[in-house]
């Protein structure tokens, strides 16, 4: 089990190969389907210069960001007087953010990337480029991580994006995962879906 | 009294048997399922990813239930299947389905799921236009059963249905067949469906109607055996067979990448045969109650 603590470095991600373990603990945000089409669509590619509160959240996010990690997750909260928890969030299917993920690697130095079910060669080839990680979340298990999901210090977006979408301004504490898509280019999904298909040609010919 | 002599239902305890019904659902996986994921993690090599991944489901399900707190964040499209006497009124009993998932999101059991797909608006109370799901059926008991499916979005994704005869996988308009193209949507689904997964299998029918039918099979317990022996057959090789695939828990390599195969046959249309697979995902909440005409209540699943 590899520690990560946000910021991370580089260097530290050079170190992490496809199948390590790893615990990671800092200030991230939730971000799933609606919040990367305005990451890129709104933040990123949007006309200059930005409302002012689009800016404001873009200036927030940039400092999470840089060296930091997103996790794609629409999480249940609680609200005690005010004050937010978290319930249950256990990691949502990664792809569908897979036209928009190179572009926010990009953007904002992002070194991390957790959630299920992998990423396209657009998000390999920005893992390599700019130094990050897919980190494959414990899929499902929504009580796990939300133990490991210890405070939540901010949201942002939540009238127009819904409690699942919005971002989730958290902090993560030894939050579980496996690297399966390194800064060296491997993927373990690439490599594993080559076994499957090797494995399911010689079940049809038997 | 559940319902009069004139069949009126007896609204708040029904309501409160369905809120308890949701809570459970979404808090506690059933006893069958808890045993066949406990079984996945023994076969697993020690020190494996594999096994790793089982340990974080099996400390997750514990939590879960000691703390009464939904088991995943995706709790999915509620789907309840009521068996009901005669003379019940269906269009009060989605009522009351509706207003014990409102209570239960109100209650952080269930998550803001209902989205309006022209506006993209949540409603907030998972409430919408055919959500829940609600689907009747009428028989001679006097009791109420009624089952319910926590669907959840990214297992719903990754099913599919095939028309035979599908050239690509040589798959002909027989039992073969339909183990070729069962086993090529197991592949497809790899990790996305959040594997070790359980199979709803239709064979037949037209399309909307095998996608009902596949997810009555899901109703099934884990250890029956099907009564049409062909299929109690089928079910077992392609259990088999899939979990020779080394897709594993959540795709990422290992010996179990179902915990179950269920399928349902009905008849078709000379010209079509379909094949439709709904893939539920390891946390295979569904539960059943049973509510006798005096309203008390007890959970047979």
């Amino acid at each position: 089990m590899r520690e990560l603590t946000i910021p991370i470095t580089a260097e530290q991600i050079l170190e992490l190969h496809a199948g390590d373990a790893v615990a990671i603990s800092g200030i991230a945000t939730t971000g799933r389907d609606a919040a990367h089409k305005y990451l890129v669509d709104r933040l990123i590619e949007g006309p200059k210069p930005l409302p002012t509160e689009d800016q404001r959240i873009f200036d927030e996010l940039k400092k999470i960001y840089r060296g930091g990690a997103i996790y794609h997750s629409g999480p249940i909260l609680r609200n005690d007087a005010g004050r937010w928890s978290i319930v249950s969030s256990g990691p949502t299917t990664s792809i569908r953010d897979e036209i928009y993920e190179d572009k926010v690697i990009a953007a904002f130095g992002l070194r991390v990337v957790i959630g299920k079910g992998g990423m396209g060669p657009r998000t390999l080839a920005a893992c390599k480029a700019h130094k990050a990680v897919y980190v494959h979340g414990m899929g499902g298990a929504g009580v796990t991580n939300a133990r490991a999901m210890v405070e939540v210090l901010d949201v942002f977006k939540k009238e127009e994006f819904g409690l699942p979408e919005a971002f989730w301004k958290i902090r993560l504490d030894h939050f579980p995962g496996i690297v399966t898509m390194d800064a060296h280019g491997r993927s373990l999904h690439e490599e594993l879906g080559k076994t499957f298909d090797e494995r399911l040609a010689e079940l049809l010919r038997g | 009294m559940q319902y009069d002599s004139k069949n009126r239902l007896n609204q708040p305890a029904f309501g409160e048997a369905l809120f308890d019904l949701v809570r459970r659902t979404s808090c506690e996986l059933p006893a069958d399922v808890e045993a066949a994921l406990r079984r996945a993690h023994d076969e697993e090599a020690p020190d494996s990813t594999a096994r790793m991944i089982l340990a974080t489901f099996l400390e997750n399900m514990a939590l879960a239930r000691e703390k009464q707190v939904p088991l995943c964040q995706d709790t999915g499209m509620p789907l309840f299947f009521i068996h009901h006497p005669p003379g019940l009124s269906p269009r009060v009993m989605r009522t009351v389905c509706e207003e014990a998932v409102v209570r239960a999101t109100r209650e952080q059991y269930l998550r803001h799921n209902a989205v309006d797909s022209v506006t993209g608006l949540n409603s907030g109370n998972n409430v919408g236009k055919g959500f829940p799901g609600v689907f009747f059926e009428e028989w001679d008991d006097e009791a109420i059963e009624v089952a319910l499916m926590l669907k959840g979005g990214g297992s719903e994704n990754v099913g599919r249905q095939y028309s035979l005869p599908d050239d690509a996988l040589d798959a002909g308009r027989d039992l073969e067949g339909v183990r070729r193209v069962v086993l090529d949507a197991v592949r497809r689904a790899e990790g996305k469906g959040c594997p070790p997964g359980i199979l709803g299998i239709c064979l037949g029918s037209d399309r909307g109607s095998g996608y009902l039918h596949s997810k009555h099979q899901l109703l099934r317990p884990l250890g029956d055996v099907n009564s049409d022996p062909a299929l109690a057959a089928l079910e077992e090789r392609i259990l088999t067979e899939a979990n020779t695939l080394g897709i594993g828990p959540l795709g990422l390599g290992g010996k179990t990448t179902l915990l179950g195969v269920k399928i349902g046959a009905l008849h078709r249309v000379p010209a079509s045969y379909f094949v439709t697979v709904t893939y539920m995902c390891w946390e295979n909440r569904r539960r059943a109650i049973r509510i006798e005409s005096d309203g008390a209540y007890r959970f047979i699943g």
